[in-house]
């Protein structure tokens, strides 16, 4: 049996996984999302640009935030201090203009390598705030709760957030 | 240039719980233009040796690389080549 996939067992494949995003020609993206995960995107974009915006730029940061400000200099406390100083602002803008490129895109049936760059980034941002909050590790995968824990909720848009991130790498790759 | 410059610095990328494989390995290449193979291999040291160099040069260009891959959530540092 070949296991070569061709461009019509591709398009098979397509058809039966009913993919939500496909390259439709060079560099541009058609986006096959539903209106109700247009609106959930929209409020968690819109949260989490409250939460970062909530930081301030200087001193500690939200426990929540702090995926979203690694260190960068482990073993040098100067060099680190002076990389917060430096970087952080900057950091934070880089992350408000994906934020804005997902939020006027939202809408949009086509997006491009730019733009789906920032919604790539954007989601994986969610994720990581919303992986710090539930404790994600990597002993505990896969991390489905029951309906009556509180998290629950979280846990399934993180589930959910996961799986779209995986489709917009595998469009972005082909 | 100071001594502090003439030593090479490393990036390193160490594994977390949240970053998904298929990311790490996008991240590597659209920064790096590592080829499909090279970014996997090293997602994959990443993954299973705890962490990865992904880069290297004087600290300047490491503070660039880590500020990038900060940009993009990965848990990157960097330190003194020794």
């Amino acid at each position: 049996m070949s296991t070569a996939c061709g461009r019509r067992c591709r398009k098979t494949s397509e058809a039966m996984f009913n993919r939500r995003f496909r390259t439709k020609r060079s560099g541009i993206v058609e986006i096959n999302i539903t209106e109700d995960e247009r609106s959930l995107l929209a409020d968690l974009i819109d949260q989490l640009r409250e939460l970062v915006l909530s930081t301030s730029p200087e001193g500690d940061v939200d426990p929540a935030l702090r995926r979203l400000y690694p260190t960068a200099y482990a073993d040098d406390a100067q060099h680190e201090a002076e990389y917060q100083r430096l970087m952080r602002d900057q950091l934070l803008e880089r992350r408000l203009s994906h934020l804005d490129v997902v939020e006027t895109t939202l809408n949009d049936q086509e997006l491009n390598q730019e733009s789906l760059s920032s919604w790539i980034m954007s989601i994986n941002d969610l994720r990581l705030v919303l992986g710090t909050h539930l404790d994600v590790s990597e002993d505990e995968e896969p991390l489905f709760l029951d309906d009556d824990d509180p998290k629950q909720h979280q846990s399934a848009i993180y589930h959910y957030l996961s799986h779209l991130l995986g489709e917009l790498i595998e469009v972005t790759s082909n | 240039m100071s001594a502090d410059e003439d030593v090479p610095w490393v990036v390193l990328v160490w594994n977390d719980p949240i970053n998904l494989m298929s990311y790490v390995t996008h991240v590597l290449q659209k920064l790096f233009g590592y080829s499909t193979e090279k970014a996997t291999q090293l997602m994959l040291d990443v993954h299973n040796k705890g962490r990865a160099v992904v880069s290297n040069g004087t600290r300047e260009k490491a503070e660039l690389d880590v500020f990038r891959l900060h940009e993009y959530g990965l848990w990157a540092t960097m330190q003194k080549d020794v």
